[in-house]
């Protein structure tokens, strides 16, 4: 019953807006969230449920599969390593508050100290710590090794390496030259130009949130909820056929999934005009055009007629800030094609399959 | 030898002609020899002499970063130690795959050199998540976060070479899924958008003959011929890479005033 439930959840139809909503709450009430018993509160909940859900076979089958151990390491390190940035930044924030210099800033932690034993023991301890470490995981858990390789005959579902799953997920939503190209290269050049493009000189050298909520939160949304959660659902929760399975939910390869996506161009010529699709390939597809360049142009422009924005244009100049309009539409695209797909099975805003050119 | 204890043993070898040798001063117990110690040693003289407190806090730093180069060291060693058995022919790869698991006496260094690769891939993750998080990219590091963004990219470029090595189901299907995104590329990829443009007549420009997967596969599917390029590079070349900008990141954390701390 509960099993149901969760199973029921995790399609990212539903999962996905409830880590969105989740993420909101987190960055609006981060001082919350950073507290130490807020921690253990979800340590006290979280580490019962997962092993209570281990007892489940399919879920254990998941979980114990040895290239997915990874995953729950990356899953429980970044949780800490979250909690702890927040932690350390609501922290910080309350002193800058009070007046006081953040936690890094007070004359005590600007005291200069020996390498040689303060950094150096440190390391020492900290590779003696990754060696054990990783001998340990390497004696409990063999390496995966399959039947040889065989061309003609291919696993399903095959999958890419897990750190490269939010892409393939991103395929359910997009084409291969969106997915595997286009975007991971406007994520590459969005992370090359953040320095360039955050000029807030707050926050340099120290945990702080209130200094620079903005981009903080686009950043975090890209990477916990864009990136991470979509490995998760990649990794978990995708089986044959890259269809959806819950977490408590036998990969049966029978399980039929009902998919009749349609293009706009269809909406707009065939359900709305009543009338048959053009002839003229960029007539046919108008409106995706349109509604594309608009997309695109449409928002900067706007949000330089408003006040916050009007600053930022000032402050950054113009090849920054529509750069800035740009990599953020960018990140956009994936969440606005997720919502068109479930709430009308949109396929294609650009469908041009002459050109292998669909978007 | 051990009349005065292993106190006085340690005493009698550092005075040994060899000791001081190697080691030109004195135990690191003052000043003057804590900065002797650091800055004469080649390994630990990419440390500053003396650093911030805020700098050897774990809280602050998390030390991925150093793991991270802990690690792919670790990985170099194991990854060496492999290379003694392994062969990159389709012939041999997977059978000596077996062999390092059933006959190589302690055969695990397979097991550290995965899972290593693994985990460097999440602490490279974890220190840019903590170098965002303090603002450590602001000025004067912006060159610097540049340079760890494509250390980033080639950590993962690493590990997937890597990934196709056993020759197994699971590597070359994950490399088959992995490349066929290379067919898609606009322009360059003969399943894109824009290939079909450059034809001239009969004559194709862009086919899976000549396309980027082409180059990265030397063939059209995950063959023998793909084996052997992603063993070098993954061997050879993107490692000399990484070594360079491994370098060329540390240099600039010391030289853009070491660890982040607030100005």
């Amino acid at each position: 019953m509960i099993k149901e439930f969760i199973n029921y959840i995790s399609d990212p139809i539903r999962s996905f807006p409830i880590m969105a909503i989740l993420f909101f709450l987190q960055m609006k009430f981060y001082r919350t969230f950073g507290t130490k018993k807020f921690y253990a509160l979800l340590m006290l909940i979280g580490i019962p449920l997962v092993f209570l859900a281990a007892t489940d076979p399919n879920f254990l089958l998941i979980l114990t599969w040895p290239d997915n151990v990874p995953i729950s390491l990356l899953i429980l390190s970044l949780g800490f390593f979250t909690w702890l940035s927040f932690h350390k930044a609501a922290v910080n924030d309350a002193r800058i508050e009070a007046g006081e210099p953040p936690v890094e800033g007070t004359p005590e932690m600007r005291e200069k100290v020996w390498c040689w034993p303060n950094l150096v023991y440190t390391e020492l301890f900290m590779m003696i710590a990754a060696t054990v470490f990783l001998i340990a995981w390497a004696i409990i858990f063999k390496a995966p090794l399959e039947e040889p390789a065989n061309p003609t005959w291919a696993p399903n579902p095959a999958k890419a390496p897990w750190y490269f799953l939010g892409l393939q997920e991103m395929l359910v939503y997009f084409d291969p030259w969106m997915a595997g190209v286009v975007l991971p290269g406007i994520i590459v050049v969005g992370l090359l130009a953040i320095p360039y493009l955050d000029t807030n000189p707050k926050g340099n050298g120290y945990y702080t949130i209130k200094e620079r909520p903005m981009a903080i939160s686009l950043f975090l949304f890209g990477f916990l909820v864009l990136w991470i959660f979509l490995i998760i659902i990649g990794v978990f929760m995708r089986g044959p056929n890259w269809t959806f399975y819950g977490p408590f939910e036998f990969w049966d390869f029978h399980k039929v999934q009902a998919a009749f996506n349609i293009n706009l161009s269809e909406f707009f010529w065939v359900k709305g005009l009543n009338m048959p699709m053009p002839r003229s390939i960029f007539l046919r597809e108008i409106v995706g055009i349109v509604l594309t360049f608009a997309y695109l142009s449409l928002p900067g422009f706007l949000f330089s007629k408003m006040k916050r924005g009007k600053e930022m244009l000032e402050r950054i100049g113009n090849i920054r800030y529509y750069f800035l309009v740009f990599l953020v539409l960018s990140m956009g695209t994936l969440p606005i094609k997720m919502v068109l797909r479930w709430l009308f099975s949109l396929k294609y805003i650009i469908a041009m399959p002459e050109f292998e050119f669909n978007l | 030898m051990f009349r005065n204890g292993i106190e006085g043993f340690a005493k009698k070898v550092r005075e040994t002609q060899v000791w001081k040798s190697i080691f030109r001063h004195g135990p690191p117990n003052n000043s003057r020899n804590r900065a002797a110690v650091v800055a004469g040693n080649v390994f630990l003289h990419l440390h500053p002499i003396k650093l911030k407190k805020s700098g050897v806090q774990l809280g602050y730093t998390w030390c991925m970063g150093g793991l991270t180069f802990f690690i792919f060291l670790a990985l170099t060693v194991t990854g060496v130690l492999l290379m003694f058995y392994y062969r990159p022919t389709a012939e041999y790869a997977f059978n000596d795959i077996i062999a390092l698991r059933e006959h190589v006496p302690l055969g695990i260094m397979r097991e550290i050199h995965r899972w290593g690769a693994h985990a460097m891939v999440i602490t490279v993750w974890l220190h840019m998540f903590r170098v965002f998080m303090t603002g450590s990219y602001k000025p004067p590091r912006e060159f610097n976060w540049g340079v760890g963004v494509i250390l980033l990219i080639l950590t993962l470029l690493l590990s997937f070479t890597g990934y196709l090595l056993p020759w197994d189901q699971l590597a070359i299907w994950a490399i088959t899924v992995g490349s066929n995104m290379a067919k898609a590329t606009p322009f360059l990829g003969h399943g894109g958008p824009g290939a079909t443009l450059a034809q001239i007549g009969d004559f194709v420009m862009v086919s899976d003959k000549n396309d980027v997967r082409f180059q990265l596969l030397a063939g059209r599917f995950v063959g023998e011929p793909a084996l052997l390029r992603f063993y070098i590079l993954h061997c050879v070349f993107i490692p000399l890479v990484v070594g360079v900008l491994i370098a060329i990141h540390f240099w600039r954390v010391r030289k853009d005033g070491g660890i982040s701390a607030p100005l």
